[in-house]
């Protein structure tokens, strides 16, 4: 894999920040579209993003036609990135966004500034550490994400624990489930605290296959330990009764966040909720000049989702490039009239203004909080828009469609409801 | 009783001192500096892996005028004389200084009342730049204040500092300057022949003439040991702390205290050197003199708290939890007791001003042992030390040419800061170690980014490793 570190150049027609399948999709696609000037900025050594320390299957059906491993797939992304000539420079940490597309950089060889005529940012998604879930105990080592071990094991081959906990039954949680068989360690149990677990395919299957017990309706309550994990102390949600498992290590898995602790210091909005980067059907932030895509848009979707958000807004930037965009200054705010959504996005819908301009995105994309059953809608003032049932779990996709636009009014107040079955 | 010889020991003698020092808290750091730079030959020994590994490796950062200290106790006028000396030596010391200043808010009109005891109280201990405010005005400084604050004391030059950078380079100067750290090494046993302390330790005897207890949360068992008595009984007392992440650095610039009541200052919310928010501590009395553990009700009870105070801290992210443990005791000034027939001092129940004072502190015990009769013969030049800077308000790494590239993306950590923090005069003995010195891994991500290179970095340095070695892994 490549590791050499081009200097940044001092202007660009795009600067893309992050160079996951996501940027590296945008990048390569702008390059295709005759975009003169496209520069990726990757802060670490490395191109590719996560997959890079995804050790396992299956990545690269959607671009490749093919199934890869993490790495591979990576690899692959960055071949093509730099076949198309695009300027990748690594080592490379964006500090601040400036309006008029100033990015202040910082490379080994310190401090640079870059100037762009459109921005897109795609920093990507992080778990949620045990620090931001205010988990009981003391500090010992061998609490980690599934991330960190990932990069632990796949990059450096080394594992920080023998016989973990696994929090969570998302789908990375499973991902951290094969990764301990990789690795040869045994985890003791996966604990999920509702009834079912979170992800949605047959990975249900996987842990009795692994024989990792999973405790449902279960909540960690207390981490024991001191230097290094001794335990932890869980609780039934059900009947409130505690018990401790012993175990040397906790890998907290899931609960996305997007990172986006960069937009959250510059002058673009973000949700003050989740921290997500507010967006229209283009991806396109509350400065025009700058687009948001990939993971950090919508906590999580796969690999392959993000390199075609990355692809979408490629086509995004350049129609903007040539004034083919809808009105950046007709944008109708969607407002969130439920507690139990915890996102929505796109966040804002800008009107088209007339039948030329490009289409965006179709659907509007939520997350609810908890377990929920009933029925979701888009209403403006002046009725019902779309409407459909909803059955679903927290962190699971939940898609609305975008009514036509043409048709809506630019003093429109538009919401969302949801009412419970 | 024979005489005590009270001639100074030579520095090339390393198996006897002029001091031992038990302890490599702030305020052993702070002792070790004050006795090597007057001249005296100092063992410091300390327990854990690392220095600052008890009750310092957790408070609320703030440098105190001592404006609510009880008048005329010890604690008050270690306070004073530290804050002059700490203003004095920091530029040389390359420390930084959060000029915050502090706002102690009434809420109710109970509180309110007792804002004249306050000032009077202040103004009593010297503190004469110390103001009423009222509401409209606090609002006009902190508009991001809760507006069902009633009024308030402004307390101009009560400040912000760096917790860790502080005791550290402290110690460094006193080891640049000759004295001795031993760590991981614990003091089990002593005697005292009338000439000599004759310390068993973990690792081996040490001799001393004099034995100085920096031994915070144990000060009281220490004194037992070694001199069979002790002047007062530790009462650990835990605070509990939330870390904002940065983007809530802007929505305060003062120290937000609490009117106190007679067991605790309150919950504190202020600015941290390293850009950002930190909302506690709560004050818990416990057995346990080593437990720091957090707990998921308080945490979240110090959340509602602060968003009480400030409502905006609603919707900021949380990046980290701690706790410390104050060594407080029966007792409500420090106890600092010179035992000047077993030439034995010891400065205990440092409770909750301990890095404020601790240069007073320090700057007292010396007056009080040099009148007992020992001299010394300062060090012609003093030597400066140089450390890594990693206050938001200094220059850091990340910005200079060389850096090697950026390992922590959340702290903006470098390759080359860790590299240094791993070797030099004091290198970091364990990962806590080396994230007081480099602030790695304690940002919004807690390690998910870097903690797989950084466990790379640090192999071989520390007893407990961040992770082991296994079979191995081919890609594809
Ligand atoms: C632990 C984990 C496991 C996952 N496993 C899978 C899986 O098995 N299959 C799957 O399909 N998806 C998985 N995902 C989802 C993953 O988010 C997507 O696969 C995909 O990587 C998202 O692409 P992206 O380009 O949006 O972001 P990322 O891949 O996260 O890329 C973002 C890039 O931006 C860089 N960056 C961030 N901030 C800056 C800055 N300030 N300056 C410069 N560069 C910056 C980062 O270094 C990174 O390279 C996983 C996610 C996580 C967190
Ligand atoms: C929650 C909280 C908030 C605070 N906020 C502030 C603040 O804002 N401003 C302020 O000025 N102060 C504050 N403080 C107070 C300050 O942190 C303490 O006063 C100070 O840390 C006490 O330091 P110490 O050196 O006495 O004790 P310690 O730090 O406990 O040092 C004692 C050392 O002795 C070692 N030791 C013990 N026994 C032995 C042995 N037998 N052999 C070898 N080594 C031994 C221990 O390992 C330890 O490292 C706060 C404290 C807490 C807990």
């Amino acid at each position: 894999m490549i590791s050499r570190c081009e200097p940044p150049p001092r202007r660009c027609d795009v600067a893309i920040i992050g160079g996951g399948p996501a940027g590296l999709a945008a990048a390569t696609e702008l390059k295709n579209l005759g975009i003169a000037s496209v520069v990726v900025l990757e802060r670490e050594p490395q191109a590719g993003g996560i997959p890079r320390h995804c050790g396992h299957p299956p990545f690269g059906m959607r671009e490749f036609k093919r199934i890869y491993t993490g790495p591979h797939y990576a690899r692959r992304l960055v071949e093509r990135t730099l076949n198309a000539a695009v300027t990748l420079c690594l080592d490379t940490s964006v500090v601040s966004i400036e309006a008029g597309g100033v990015l202040q950089l910082t490379t080994p060889m310190g401090l640079h500034e870059l100037r762009a005529t459109r921005v897109i940012i795609c920093t990507g998604i992080r778990e949620t550490p045990r620090a931001a879930r205010l988990v009981s105990g003391q500090r010992p080592l061998g609490i980690t994400t599934t991330g960190a071990l990932q990069s632990m094991v796949y990059l450096q081959h080394k594992i920080p624990f023998e016989k973990p906990v696994i929090v969570g039954s998302e789908l990375v949680s499973f991902s951290a489930l094969l990764t301990c068989k990789h690795a040869k360690i045994r985890p003791v149990a996966m604990l999920e605290q509702y009834s079912r677990i979170t992800a949605r395919w047959g990975s249900q299957l996987l842990p009795g296959m692994l024989g990792v017990p999973v405790h449902l309706n279960t909540r960690v309550v207390e981490i024991l330990g001191q230097q290094r994990v001794s335990g932890v102390k869980v609780c039934d949600t059900k009947t409130g009764k505690a018990r401790v498992l012993e175990c040397d290590g906790l890998v907290f898995s899931g609960q996305f966040i997007a990172e986006s602790s960069l937009m959250r210091s510059s002058h673009l909005q973000t949700d003050p909720q989740t921290g997500n980067p507010v967006i229209d059907q283009y991806g396109r932030c509350s400065d025009p000049e700058f687009f948001a895509t990939g993971n950090m848009t919508h906590p999580v979707e796969t690999a392959g989702a993000c390199w075609s958000d990355g692809v979408q807004t490629a086509h995004h930037v350049y129609a903007s490039l040539s004034g083919l965009l809808g009105r950046q200054d007709q944008r109708l705010k969607i407002n969130v009239a439920s507690p139990h959504i915890k996102y929505i996005v796109p966040q804002m819908l800008s009107l088209p203004g007339n039948h030329t301009a490009q289409a965006g995105m179709k659907n509007i994309s939520l997350r609810f909080k908890n377990p929920s059953h009933g029925r979701l809608s888009m209403r403006s003032h002046s009725g019902e828009l779309v409407t459909k049932f909803i059955h679903t779990l927290p962190e699971r996709r939940v898609k609305l469609s975008i009514p036509e636009l043409l048709t809506l009014d630019p003093s429109a107040s538009l919401e969302i409801q949801f009412r419970e079955k | 009783m024979s005489q005590i010889d009270k001639t100074q020991v030579r520095e090339s003698d390393s198996s006897r001192y002029d001091i031992i020092i038990v302890g490599a808290g702030l305020v052993g750091c702070a002792m070790a500096r004050q006795f090597t730079l007057e001249g005296a030959h100092v063992l410091v020994i300390e327990k854990a892996a690392d220095i600052i590994d008890g009750a310092s490796k957790g408070n609320s950062a703030i440098l105190h005028t001592g404006f609510d200290a009880p008048p005329d106790s010890v604690e008050q006028s270690c306070i004073t004389q530290s804050y002059q000396e700490f203003i004095q030596i920091r530029k040389k010391l390359q420390l930084p200084l959060l000029k915050t200043g502090a706002l102690v808010l009434a809420w109710s009109d109970d509180e309110a009342d007792r804002l004249d005891g306050i000032l009077e109280k202040a103004h009593q201990n010297g503190v004469d730049d110390a103001k009423f405010i009222g509401a409209k005005a606090i609002l006009k400084k902190e508009p991001q204040l809760s507006d069902q604050l009633k009024a308030g004391i402004h307390v101009p030059r009560e400040y912000v500092i760096d917790p860790w950078t502080t005791p550290f380079v402290y110690m460094l100067q006193a080891i640049e300057n000759g004295a001795r750290l031993k760590r991981g090494c614990e003091v089990q046993s002593g005697k005292f022949d009338g000439q000599w302390w004759k310390l068993e330790t973990s690792q081996g005897t040490v001799q001393g003439r004099t034995v100085i207890s920096c031994a915070g949360l144990f000060g009281d068992l220490l004194d037992q040991q070694l001199i069979g008595t002790s002047a007062f009984h530790i009462r650990p007392r835990k605070g509990q702390f939330l870390v904002y992440d940065t983007s809530a650095y802007r929505l305060l610039h003062s120290i937000i205290l609490p009117v106190p009541n007679e067991i605790t200052k309150g919950v504190v919310i202020c600015r941290t050197a390293f850009g950002k928010v930190i909302v506690g501590p709560t004050a818990e009395e416990q057995e346990s003199r080593d437990d720091a553990s957090v707990d998921t009700a308080e945490l979240e009870s110090l959340r509602e708290k602060g968003e009480s105070i400030i409502p905006a801290l609603k919707f900021e992210p949380v990046n980290a939890t701690y706790a410390g443990i104050r060594p407080a005791t029966e007792f409500k000034d420090y106890c600092i007791k010179h035992y000047t027939d077993k030439n034995y001092i010891s400065v205990g129940g440092i409770r909750s001003t301990g890095l404020s004072a601790a240069l007073g502190i320090a700057k007292r015990v010396y007056a009080d042992y040099s009148a007992s009769g020992f001299n010394h013969t300062p060090a012609d030049k003093i030597k400066w030390p140089a450390v890594g800077q990693i206050a938001e308000t200094q220059i850091r790494d990340w910005q200079l040419q060389g850096n090697e590239g950026i390992v922590c993306h959340c702290e903006r950590v470098t390759r080359r800061e860790i590299k240094a923090a791993l070797t030099g005069k004091m290198p970091a003995a364990s990962l806590n170690g080396l994230k007081r010195r480099t602030r790695v891994t304690m940002g919004r991500c807690q390690g998910f980014y870097c903690s797989a290179q950084l466990s790379v970095m640090t192999e071989g340095y520390f007893d407990q490793s961040i992770s082991f070695q296994y079979g191995g892994y081919k890609d594809d």
